[in-house]
């Protein structure tokens, strides 16, 4: 790479950000008193900081450019962490001290960090539920988190007028999840990808405008409080063991999903979805019923919100509409889009990574946002599979006399 | 008959808004078949530049007339420039990849700069300087019409002509319209694809910042998150006119901004926004294509 004129764009790119940059970085308006504050500090930082990042784009670019010329060895190195996981005596062992360190978790630390560990098992499922949706079906659903407040809701009205626990309310909240879904999943079925998203959107927020608006029904703003923990076989726990108890609900219902999710993955409807996300014509000439296979995705994935919305509404005994933003949505598809879209384990880590290292970074907390948005960015660019990609089945005929069973290959 | 009339000219001046930002949806995807989720937050940088820039000079001691001006020139400069940088990071990358991706990588744009002028400024809501003084010959039709109303049709409606006829007559104008049509043909034929790209997105920004700056002025409060439900709303409204097609995207608007007014004016104003999904949900069931819009059957 030759250094000056690289040297040259770097600096043509920093100017230009600066000046992008000046009125909004530099200058803030204090309405009240009148004063206007200037703040040069943070265009030596702009400046400074788009030198380096514009230098690290355009590298990242041609390597991704390069990547695209010489796509040999591709499969090998983005299949890194599958061949890890099929690598049985490796496999064995992390599983059980995984396992292990998950059930002895909330023994080893405080209550706040098990509280902190359900918030982010929560997001495991709705991550899984959500990658259903899109990862599987390519059906980019931005109003998943209507599905998650119905099943909040669920739990905390039922409780509230007919008294239902924990139990029993989880499997309503699925169903009505589910019920949602094929609500929402019938107009929609003829629609295009990107007016899909903003249908969902628009459902997303009609429900969470509902809840806000309609007192009578939903307690409006203010939300429902005092929503009881679930009890342990008709015992009441201190707050303590609620967490440490609800922990392994979570822990037990994510197992379960990952289970499922996997087993439909592998299934006659998981290959449909697949078929569908790839090419819906050439799918419906398979032979797929195009309008059934979507329902049954949009079905699916809002069941496993529904429960994630009732296990959220125990967790924190109050609910109110302010947690069920369009913004919620979009961390959860950040969740399947950083981790990779189709893959379970991506899902899960996108979900640990991005819920966990906020609670622990504080420091960083006002700018998760701001970085996930970055991050939104950075990964369709450069890495549109997420940190752990899909792995495609390949079949090959290695050769017809060895064999008449085609191979598998991952 | 009064009251009619007064939802009526405000349905039409919020309609109007909702075509300027409209615009720029409508003539994204028409030629990139994207949508630039990230084009309210386009629209909120122009009212928060204007904001800005309309302070400082007042503090300055500028007269009322050349703050308004200035402070709408440098709102709709920043846009464009907001919005050209955006194509080339978000965006261009992506041409070849599936749509899926581009339009998750403009939900990160959005995002993005949402917070940015977030953490930038400020997240309470700012009070917006009235940039247009009110006229006294409008003083007889305050009661229907006011000011702010007048000159925000007016504007809206020059602003549209001459789109019409850039798009119509100019050389820059047909290259637009053949891109839209055939990206690669338009290639052949010698046309800068990439330029005519991003010239969509500037003029989509800069019909977006004037749309900015009248609303804020017309409302007198802005903060960071007005682009999102604007954008939304505007995108609402180009679904409905027919995506694609610019007529449709005005056409649409003008429901829309009716739709809500009238919706709020006799119903309730609490559900303003479930009116408008709600109608973008049946539109969408009814007439997949919106009102203006050709329905393509698809090719194998």
């Amino acid at each position: 790479m030759n250094l000056f004129p690289e040297l040259r764009k770097s600096f043509i790119a920093s100017l230009w950000f600066m000046f992008l940059t000046f009125p909004i970085m530099v200058i803030r308006v204090n309405t009240i008193e009148n004063i206007v504050e200037w703040r040069w500090m943070n265009l030596v930082f702009v400046g400074i900081g788009s030198f380096f990042l514009s230098w690290l784009w355009r590298y990242l670019l041609s390597r991704k450019e390069m990547g695209v010329n010489k796509k040999t060895d591709d499969q090998d190195r983005t299949s890194l962490v599958s061949r890890l996981m099929k690598n049985k005596q490796l496999i064995i062992p992390a599983a059980a001290l995984l396992a292990i360190f998950t059930i002895i978790f909330p023994h080893i630390f405080s209550t706040y960090q098990t509280s902190i560990m359900i918030t982010a098992l929560i997001y495991v499922m709705l991550g899984l539920g959500l990658n259903i949706v899109v990862g599987l079906a390519g059906l980019l659903d931005l109003g998943y988190v209507a599905f998650y407040a119905v099943g909040a809701y669920a739990y905390g009205l039922l409780n509230y007028h007919f008294g239902l626990g924990f139990w029993t309310a989880l499997p309503v909240g699925a169903a009505l999840g589910a019920l949602f879904g094929i609500l929402l999943g019938f107009p929609v079925l003829r629609l295009r990808g990107d007016y899909l998203a903003i249908v969902t959107l628009g459902f997303g927020e009609i429900i969470r405008l509902i809840l806000e608006n309609w007192n009578e029904f939903s307690f409006g703003p203010s939300g429902i409080a005092n929503i009881p923990r679930p009890s342990f076989f008709g015992m009441d726990l201190s707050i303590q063991w609620a967490t440490v108890y609800i922990y392994y609900i979570v822990i037990g219902i994510c197992c379960i999903t990952i289970v499922i999710v996997g087993r439909l993955q592998d299934s006659r409807i998981g290959r449909a979805w697949i078929a569908l996300r790839e090419d819906e014509i050439a799918c419906q000439a398979m032979g797929i019923d195009k309008a059934r296979t979507k329902l049954n995705a949009f079905a699916l994935g809002a069941t496993w919100a529904g429960m994630a919305g009732v296990v959220f509404a125990a967790k924190t005994t109050f609910i109110n509409p302010a947690s069920f933003t369009i913004w919620e949505s979009i961390i959860i598809l950040c969740i399947v889009v950083l981790g990779g879209m189709g893959s379970v384990v991506g899902v899960v880590s996108g979900a640990l990574v991005l819920i966990l290292l906020p609670e622990y970074l504080r420091a960083f907390s006002e700018y998760r946002l701001l970085i996930f948005g970055a991050i939104l960015i950075f990964m369709m660019v450069f890495r549109p599979g997420g940190i752990v990609s899909d792995v495609r089945r390949v079949y090959r005929f290695e050769s017809s006399a060895m064999d008449d069973k085609p191979q598998e290959y991952s | 008959m009064n009251y009619f009339l007064e939802i009526f000219l405000g349905g039409l001046t919020r309609g109007s808004i909702y075509a300027l930002i409209a615009l720029g949806y409508t003539m994204v995807y028409g030629i990139i078949e994207l949508i630039n989720f990230a084009h309210g937050e386009i629209y909120m940088i122009g009212a928060f530049t204007a904001l800005i820039v309309a302070s400082v000079l007042t503090l300055l001691g500028f007269n009322t007339l050349s703050v308004f001006i200035l402070a709408l020139v440098l709102a709709v400069i920043y846009s464009c420039c907001y919005a050209f940088t955006m194509e080339k990071i978000a965006y261009k990358p992506l041409r070849q990849a599936p749509r899926l991706s581009a339009l998750i990588s403009a939900i990160g744009m959005s995002l993005f700069l949402q917070n940015y002028v977030l953490l930038a400024q400020t997240s309470d809501f700012l009070p917006f300087p009235r940039l247009i003084p009110d006229f006294d010959f409008m003083e007889p039709y305050a009661h229907i019409i006011t000011t702010q109303e007048a000159v925000i049709l007016i504007t809206t409606a020059i602003f549209m002509t001459i789109l019409t006829i850039f798009i119509k007559f100019t050389r820059m104008g047909k290259a637009m319209r053949a891109t839209s049509q055939d990206k690669v043909m338009a290639a052949l034929t010698g046309i800068d694809v990439n330029r005519v790209i991003s010239f969509t997105f500037i003029v989509g920004a800069a019909a977006a910042a004037v749309g900015g700056v009248l609303i804020a002025s017309h409302i007198g409060m802005i903060n960071f998150y007005i682009g999102f439900i604007a954008g939304i709303k505007a995108f609402v409204a180009a679904v409905l006119g027919g995506i694609g097609s610019i007529p449709g995207a005005v056409l649409g608007s003008f429901v829309l901004g009716w739709t809500e007014s009238f919706c709020t004016g006799y119903v309730s104003s609490d559900y303003e926004d479930v009116f408008a999904f709600l109608f973008l949900v049946l539109i969408l069931i009814f007439r997949p294509a919106g009102i203006l819009g050709r329905s393509e059957s698809n090719k194998v």
